[in-house]
C-alpha cells in the first residue's frame, strides 16, 4: 500500500461546541441476535471520527440508524441537539446525514448527473426538469472536488473510486452536515485513496463531522482525530487519536477472555494431503499458497472482504483461477472442476448455508444424500430404502433434530441445517474438508458440538481447512492460523504465537 | 480517466448502436417500406397507408403504457383483457345512453385506471411478482368480460353515429385515432424523460436497492406505473371499439404479447432500467409494418411469427452483449490488487 501522508491538520482539543450527532445507549436486536447493545457515538463539526471494531462489531448496524435504514429497538439519537427519530432514508438525507456505502450504489443506466439530483433534478418552466442546469450544476461540483468526470457519461462502467466521488458529490450537493463513509477505501489502489482523502480533508475543514469506518490504521491516522472502539454491538472507548497507541485500540477491539469451551483433541499431523501453491484469481486474491496435512486443523483467519472465501472456492472449484495450482496426495486438481475435487475426496461446507448449502424445499433425506446420489442408485434410480438409511445414520451421529426425514429443510433450525450440510458432506468420507464460517448464526451449543466434531474428523486423520471470522474459534481450533489480508497471506502463525492481539495486527497491517 | 470516460461499453461500436437505436429502427422500417413498395408500388398508396395507421394505433398506446410497467423490472400481461373490458362497458354506455365520444373515452380511461391499481396494490402491497400478478388478473378481467357480455355483441348499428365517424374519420391522411395515440405517445415520451417521477421510475429500474436509500418513494411510483399503463389500455378499448365498431367478450384476447413485443423490439431493456417510449413506438410501427407487408411481398403468413420472434431474440440479444461488454470493461479496470 501507497504510505499515505500525515494529516496536516493534527488533533485539535475537544471541539467546545455540542456534537452535531450524538447517539446514547443505542440497541437493536434482529430475532434472536442482539446487533447493537448500547452504542455510543458524538459527532463534532470539522472533525474526522474512526470508527474501528471487528467483524461484527456492529458498525454497520449502527451505521444503518443512522441512515435511516432501521429504527433503533432502545436508546436516543440527537441531531443538532435534538432528538430525531428517522422514518426513511428521505428523512436522514433530508436532516443533513449522507452515507455513502462500501458498495456504491448508483443507477447505472442513468447518466452520472441524473445520479447525483435524483429526486430533486432542478426544474425549469412546466416542472420540466431543466437539464442544462442539472449538467451545470453537477460540472460545478466535480469541479469543486477537482475531478474529472464526465457528468452525462453514464454511471455504469465507473471505476469503484470514481463512483465513490459521485456519492461524495451527492452528499455534498444535499449539503450534508454528516458525512459517513463505511470502508469507502477497501476496493481503492493508493493513489485512488490519497485523491478521496483530498475531498474528504476539504470537506472536513469546510465544517463537515465524518465518520469514517475503516480496517486500515494507517489510513484512520491519516484522516481522522477521534477514534471510537465497538466490540459485540457495545461501545468500548473514545480517544483523541493521538492520544492511543493502534496497539492498545486493537488489544480493546478484541478484548476478550478465551474460553476453554474448544474441545481441541492433540493430533500429530502426518503427510501433506491438500497443497495449494501460487493461487490467483484476478482482483480477488494475489499467489495465495499453503499445505494442510492430515489430521491438522489449519485456519484462514482476516477481516470481511480480504479473500478467504475466494480462495477456498477457487480450490474447490466452484471458481474459477487465474494461476496456481492445487494439489491433493500429490494428484493436480484441474480449475473450475468441483466434481474433479469432490472425487479426489474434497468437500466444501460453504458459507451461506441457505443460498448454497441447502435445497431447502427438498427433504432433510434428500438433502443428505445428494453429494451420493450416484453411489446409493442402482441403474440411475435412487434406491429409496438405501437413501433412507444412510440419511438415518448420519442424522444420528449428528444429533440433527428433526420431525421426519421427509421434513424440507427449510424447516429445521440454523444449527441443525449446518449439521444437514456437514451430513451431506461427511458422507462422501473427504480426505480434505473445508467448512467456510462454520458457526455462523448457530447457538453455543450447536456450536460446540460442531467443534468437537471438526476436532474429531481431524483425529480421524481428515485435513481440516477453516475460514472464520469468529478469532475466539480460530484461536480454540486451529492447529495454524493463515492470517489474509486484501487478498494476500500476511502471515502464518503456529499455535502457540497466535493470539487475538497477533492476529488482528496481521490482519490489519497494523504492525 | 479520460479514457475510462470514454469506454462505456468496451466498444465504440456498441455504443454507437445503443446511442441511435431508434435511429436503427427507423432505418428498419425504411428499408422495409422501401423494399415493398418497390416490389408493389400500392403499398404506399393513400388507402393503404390509412390501414396500416389504423391498424398500429392500438398496439403503439398499449406499448407507450407497457414500456412505462417494463422500465421498472416489471411487465403487465393484464393489458389484453383490460381492453376487452373497457371496449366491452364503453360499448354499452354508448349504446345505452348515446354519450359524446370524449366521454366515452374518459370513461374507458377510468375503467383501466380501476385496472390498473389493482394491480399497482397487489403487486406492491401484495408482493407478488408483477408477471404472476397481472397473469392472474388477465384470466380474472377476461372472465368478468365473458360474464357481463355473455354471449351478446355490440353491433355498430348500436354505436351513435359521432362515434363511428371518430372511429373511421381521418385529417390529412392521418387517422384520428392515430393522432390520439402519438399525442399520447409524445405525453409519455416527456414524462418519462423530464419529469422527476418519470425519471425515479428509471432508477427504480435501474438499481432497486440503491432507489430505497436515495429514498425514491417505490410505493407510489410503482402504483403510478400500473395505474397509467391500465389507463392507456382502457383508452385502447375505447379505441377498438371505434375503430371496428363490433365488441365481442374475446376483444383484445392475445393481445398483451403484440404489446411486449413491440416494446422489446423497441429497444426497452425487459430488465428494467433502459428505453424510451418512442423506441417502443417505433417497435409497435415496425411490427404493423412487417404483419402488412409480408402479404404484399407474397411472403407466407407462416414466417410472420417467426420473423417477430427472431427480433426479440435479437433484441434481447443486444441487451446482454452490451451489458457483459460493460461488465468486463470494468473489469478490467476495477482490478485493486496489486
Amino acid at each position: 500500500m501507497t504510505a499515505l501522508e500525515t494529516d496536516p491538520a493534527p488533533a485539535a482539543p475537544p471541539p467546545p461546541a455540542p456534537p452535531v450527532v450524538s447517539l446514547r445507549g443505542v440497541a437493536k436486536s434482529f430475532g434472536a441476535v442482539r446487533a447493537l447493545r448500547g452504542a455510543s457515538l458524538d459527532l463534532y463539526a470539522g472533525e474526522a471520527h474512526a470508527l474501528v471494531g471487528e467483524n461484527g462489531a456492529g458498525k454497520s448496524t449502527l451505521i444503518k440508524i443512522l441512515a435511516g435504514l432501521y429504527r433503533p429497538d432502545a436508546g436516543i439519537v440527537e441531531l443538532g441537539g435534538a432528538p430525531v427519530a428517522f422514518g426513511d432514508t428521505a428523512a436522514a438525507m433530508d436532516a443533513g446525514i449522507a452515507v455513502i456505502y462500501q458498495e456504491p450504489a448508483l443507477f447505472g443506466d442513468l447518466s452520472v448527473a441524473e445520479n447525483l439530483f435524483i429526486g430533486r433534478q432542478p426544474k425549469g418552466r412546466f416542472g420540466l426538469i431543466d437539464r442544462a442546469a442539472m449538467h451545470r450544476d453537477a460540472a460545478a461540483l466535480f469541479d469543486r472536488l477537482g475531478v474529472p468526470i464526465d457528468p452525462d457519461r453514464p454511471a455504469k462502467g465507473l471505476s469503484i473510486a470514481d463512483q465513490q466521488l459521485v456519492e461524495i458529490a451527492k452528499a455534498i450537493s444535499r449539503d450534508a452536515r454528516v458525512l459517513v463513509m463505511d470502508e469507502p477505501t477497501a476496493a481503492l489502489s493508493g493513489v485512488e485513496v490519497e485523491r478521496l482523502f483530498g475531498v474528504v480533508r476539504a470537506l472536513r475543514e469546510d465544517g463537515a463531522a465524518v465518520l469514517f469506518i475503516s480496517h486500515r490504521f494507517d489510513e484512520v491516522e491519516a484522516l481522522c482525530q477521534r477514534v471510537t472502539v465497538m466490540r459485540d454491538g457495545a461501545h468500548v472507548s473514545t480517544d483523541l487519536l493521538a492520544d492511543v497507541t493502534v496497539e492498545e485500540l486493537v488489544r480493546r477491539m478484541v478484548g476478550r477472555e478465551l474460553g476453554a469451551m474448544f474441545p481441541k483433541q492433540e493430533v500429530e499431523p502426518g503427510a501433506p494431503v491438500l497443497e495449494v501453491a501460487g493461487l490467483t484469481r484476478e482482483g480477488l486474491c494475489r499467489d495465495v499458497s499453503f499445505t494442510v496435512r492430515a489430521g491438522e486443523i489449519v485456519a484462514l483467519a482476516g477481516l470481511v472482504g480480504a479473500g478467504r472465501s475466494e480462495v477456498v472456492q477457487a480450490v474447490f472449484g466452484i471458481a474459477p483461477r487465474d494461476a496456481g495450482k492445487v494439489t491433493v496426495d500429490g494428484r493436480e486438481l484441474p480449475a473450475g472442476s468441483p466434481r474433479a475435487a469432490m472425487r479426489a475426496g474434497v468437500a466444501l461446507v460453504p458459507e451461506d448455508r441457505r443460498q448454497q448449502g441447502l435445497l431447502l424445499d427438498l427433504s432433510v433425506m434428500r438433502n443428505a444424500t445428494i453429494t451420493r446420489r450416484n453411489r446409493l442408485s442402482r441403474f440411475g434410480f435412487l434406491v429409496g430404502g438405501a437413501e433412507r438409511r444412510a440419511a438415518a445414520d448420519w442424522s444420528a451421529r449428528l444429533n440433527v433434530k428433526f420431525g421426519d426425514l421427509a421434513d424440507a429443510a427449510g424447516t429445521l433450525s440454523g444449527g441443525n441445517q449446518q449439521k444437514v450440510v456437514l451430513a451431506k458432506w461427511l458422507a462422501t468420507d473427504p480426505k480434505v474438508l473445508i467448512v467456510d464460517e462454520p458457526t455462523r448464526g448457530i447457538d453455543v451449543g450447536t456450536k460446540a458440538e460442531v467443534h468437537r466434531l471438526l476436532s474429531s474428523l481431524a483425529a480421524e486423520g481428515v485435513a481440516v481447512l477453516m475460514v472464520s471470522s469468529e478469532l475466539l474459534e480460530v484461536l480454540g481450533m486451529a492447529d495454524r492460523v493463515l492470517v489474509m489480508r486484501e487478498g494476500r497471506i500476511a502471515g502464518e502463525l503456529a499455535r502457540d504465537e497466535a493470539t487475538e492481539e497477533s492476529v488482528m495486527v496481521l490482519a490489519t497491517g497494523a504492525a | 480517466m479520460t479514457a475510462l470516460a470514454k469506454a462505456r461499453t468496451g466498444s465504440a461500436g456498441l455504443d454507437l448502436v445503443l446511442r441511435f437505436r431508434a435511429l436503427g429502427l427507423v432505418v428498419a422500417l425504411a428499408v422495409l417500406v422501401g423494399v415493398t413498395t418497390a416490389l408493389n408500388p400500392r403499398f404506399l398508396s393513400a388507402q393503404s397507408v390509412r390501414d396500416l395507421l389504423f391498424a398500429a394505433a392500438v398496439t403503439l398506446l398499449l406499448a407507450c403504457g407497457m414500456t412505462v410497467v417494463v422500465l421498472t423490472r416489471g411487465i403487465d400481461l393484464s393489458v389484453g383483457s383490460v381492453l376487452g373490458l373497457s371496449a366491452y362497458v364503453t360499448g354499452s354506455a354508448l349504446s345505452a345512453t348515446g354519450m359524446g365520444t370524449p366521454l366515452a373515452l374518459l370513461l374507458g380511461l377510468a375503467v383501466g385506471a380501476a385496472c390498473g391499481a389493482l394491480n399497482g396494490a397487489v403487486i406492491h402491497f401484495g408482493r407478488v411478482p408483477p408477471l404472476v400478478a397481472t397473469l392472474g388478473m388477465l384470466y380474472v378481467l377476461r372472465g368478468v368480460v365473458y360474464f357481463i357480455a355473455g354471449g351478446s355483441r355490440i353491433n355498430a348499428s348500436d354505436l351513435p353515429r359521432g362515434f363511428l365517424d371518430f372511429g373511421s374519420g381521418h385529417v390529412l391522411g392521418v387517422p384520428y385515432l392515430f393522432a390520439v395515440s402519438v399525442l399520447v405517445l409524445a405525453a409519455v415520451a416527456v414524462f418519462l424523460g423530464r419529469y422527476r417521477a418519470g425519471r425515479d421510475l428509471y432508477a427504480l429500474g435501474s438499481n432497486p436497492e440503491a432507489a430505497r436509500l436515495a429514498g425514491v418513494p417505490a410505493g407510489r411510483r410503482l402504483m403510478t406505473a400500473y395505474v397509467l399503463s391500465g389507463a392507456l389500455a382502457g383508452l385502447g378499448g375505447v379505441l377498438y371499439a371505434a375503430r371496428f365498431g363490433t365488441v365481442d367478450a374475446s376483444a383484445g384476447y392475445g393481445m398483451e404479447l403484440d404489446v411486449v413485443a413491440a416494446v422489446v423490439v423497441g429497444g426497452v431493456a425487459i430488465f428494467g432500467g433502459s428505453g424510451t417510449a418512442l423506441g417502443a413506438g417505433l417497435g409497435a410501427l415496425l411490427l404493423t409494418v412487417i404483419d402488412n407487408a409480408l402479404p404484399v411481398l407474397r411472403i407466407d403468413q407462416f414466417w410472420q411469427q417467426a420473423i417477430v420472434g427472431a427480433l426479440i431474440l435479437a433484441a434481447i440479444a443486444l441487451d446482454r452483449l452490451v451489458s457483459v461488454r460493460a461488465a468486463r470493461a470494468l473489469r478490467t479496470k476495477g482490478s485493486h490488487v496489486d
